[in-house]
């Protein structure tokens, strides 16, 4: 699903690497923590992944294509099949929760029959059956976070990227939405999520990749966060 | 392509930026209308030309007793000398000279007569103190000079005259109004073009939001610009349509009830040109709003 040849990248502005020489594979329907301090470079990997930023060396494959190859007019197409999730949820505020999900699929020119059936499945999924007219200011951060698994989830991604999701909720709301992207990643879709919370990497038991200032400094299935600390 | 979905966002970005929308409006409109009546004069003025210099030709007076004054003159002209020119005239055709009207003294004074007739000039106007003339109209009126200047000065000729400089101030005062309507229309549609990308800036930060969501979630860049392209085409439509109202008063009121009454001689422009002059002010708004608004954009919505 993904795969990192030598790859790094430095930044204009910045003498160190963002990433050093990383290689790593991630299987279709792996399960994927990626930790690290804040600026060892999860981030930088992320936008990588979704090619939001180009490698300053090595190959990147992401869902069957060579992101060096890949035209910039083709990359909202290739981009409908990766879901993304981030901390501060960024959720359109005057959309009802409905909309905001309906929006994703519009917006790829969904036809309205497929949208009026799939949205409601989603929103059924991540348990919001019941709020779907609601704004994203009546719910609890948790809630919001849904809509945003959802709306990530409503085109049926083959990859999840989550950035920190958790990172702006409780303990307990996290669980539920662990529980969730443990529920997508069954279905067949990849998820890679990065984040600090020991918490939960120690109690999943997933693979853990570790990044140390751009370095891969640990790959490790079954993995828990505190391995190294 | 989900169509109310587009129409939506437009009126929503129309909306939230209500008053550079209005500036865009105006400044649009502003310079179309200029840009559209420095149109009209031209047709007006190409108008004019053809029909004028269709009309007006080239005289070539020969001496009679009086044309002491001239050079060239020798008392009146002899028949062989007319005859000379007329057949030298006649040689030019069809390269320089399209027809040769020769008008006599007697001619002359017919038509003098007649301008004259309510006046007291008529009374004592005789057929010798008239010219007879040679009346030439060119094939190519701007070469004039090239044939003028074969009959200057040749025995029996007294004067060459192009009829044509006579219009020449009138066409000089058009030339400098559209000219000077051209020159504002240009400038307008600078200051136009700047809001234009301006405003579309503002609309792409202050949905910054959604088309950041579009992008994550594989909105294509058409799909994501397209309500910005729309929202300053229907911008610049406005804008050429209250241009298009400017124009049309302008011949209405200005041509048809002001300017024809008052030159029953001049042929003023018809409908035809009007209704030509507005489809460029409608293409050109729409375009050049467009166009502005999908530079801006490219700077301002990147993949």
């Amino acid at each position: 699903m993904i795969r990192f040849e030598n790859v790094s990248k430095l930044y204009a502005t910045q003498q160190r690497p963002a990433l050093r020489e990383v290689s790593l594979e991630i299987e279709r329907g792996e399960f994927v923590f990626l930790i690290g301090q804040s600026g060892s470079g999860k981030s930088t990997f992320l936008r990588l992944v979704l090619k939001e930023e180009k490698p300053s060396n090595g190959r990147i494959h992401v869902a069957g294509k060579d992101l060096g190859r890949l035209a910039n007019w083709k990359i909202p197409h290739w981009r409908r099949q990766i879901g993304t999730v981030f901390q501060d949820f960024r959720l359109l505020p005057n959309k009802t929760v409905y909309q905001n999900v309906a929006f994703a699929l519009e917006v790829i020119g969904k036809p309205r029959s497929v949208i009026r059936r799939v949205v409601p499945g989603v929103l059924e999924l991540v348990g919001l059956e019941g709020k779907e007219d609601r704004l994203p200011n009546e719910l609890s951060g948790g809630e919001q976070q849904r809509v945003a698994v959802a709306r990530a989830f409503a085109n049926q991604p083959v990859l999840l990227i989550a950035d920190e999701p958790t990172g702006n909720l409780d303990p307990a709301t996290s669980v539920g939405i662990m529980k969730l992207l443990d529920r997508i990643n069954r279905t067949g879709t990849t998820v890679i999520m990065a984040t600090h919370d020991h918490g939960i990497v120690d109690q999943m038991r997933k693979r853990v990749v570790e990044l140390e200032f751009g370095e891969l400094v640990r790959d490790q299935d079954r993995g828990v966060y505190g391995y190294r600390h | 392509m989900r169509i109310r979905f587009v129409l939506q966002e437009i009126g929503i970005g129309l909306r939230r930026n209500l008053t550079m929308t209005v500036a865009v409006i105006v400044s649009v409109a502003v310079s179309l209308t200029l840009f559209g009546l420095a149109l009209l004069i031209r047709a007006q003025v190409n108008q004019m030309k053809d029909y004028w210099f269709d009309k007006i030709e080239v005289s070539i007076f020969l001496c009679n007793d009086n044309s002491a004054q001239s050079l060239s003159c020798n008392g009146a002209v002899t028949p062989d000398q007319r005859e000379s020119i007329g057949a030298s005239l006649e040689d030019l055709k069809p390269q320089w000279v399209k027809a040769v009207y020769y008008e006599s003294q007697r001619d002359a004074f017919d038509k003098a007569r007649e301008q004259f007739k309510d006046s007291p000039i008529a009374e004592f106007l005789t057929p010798e103190q008239l010219q007879e003339s040679f009346r030439v109209k060119l094939t190519d009126p701007r070469r004039y000079i090239e044939v003028a200047s074969q009959y200057e000065g040749r025995p029996g000729v007294a004067a060459v005259e192009d009829q044509r400089k006579i219009l020449k101030p009138f066409f000089t005062v058009l030339g400098t109004l559209r000219n000077g309507a051209l020159g504002l229309a240009v400038v307008m549609l600078f200051v136009a073009v700047l809001l234009i990308g301006n405003t579309m800036r503002v609309a792409a930060f202050s949905r910054r939001r959604e088309t950041g969501i579009m992008r994550l979630v594989g909105a294509s860049n058409f799909y994501i610009q397209l309500p910005f392209l729309l929202e300053g085409a229907v911008a610049g439509l406005i804008g050429a349509g209250l241009a298009s109202i400017m124009v049309v008063l302008a011949k209405t009121i200005g041509i048809d009830q002001h300017l024809a009454p008052n030159f029953a001689l001049t042929p003023f422009i018809g409908w035809d040109a009007v209704i030509r002059t507005l489809w460029v002010l409608l293409l050109f708004g729409t375009a050049m709003s467009v166009i502005a608004s999908f530079v801006t954009l490219r700077k301002y919505l990147r993949v």
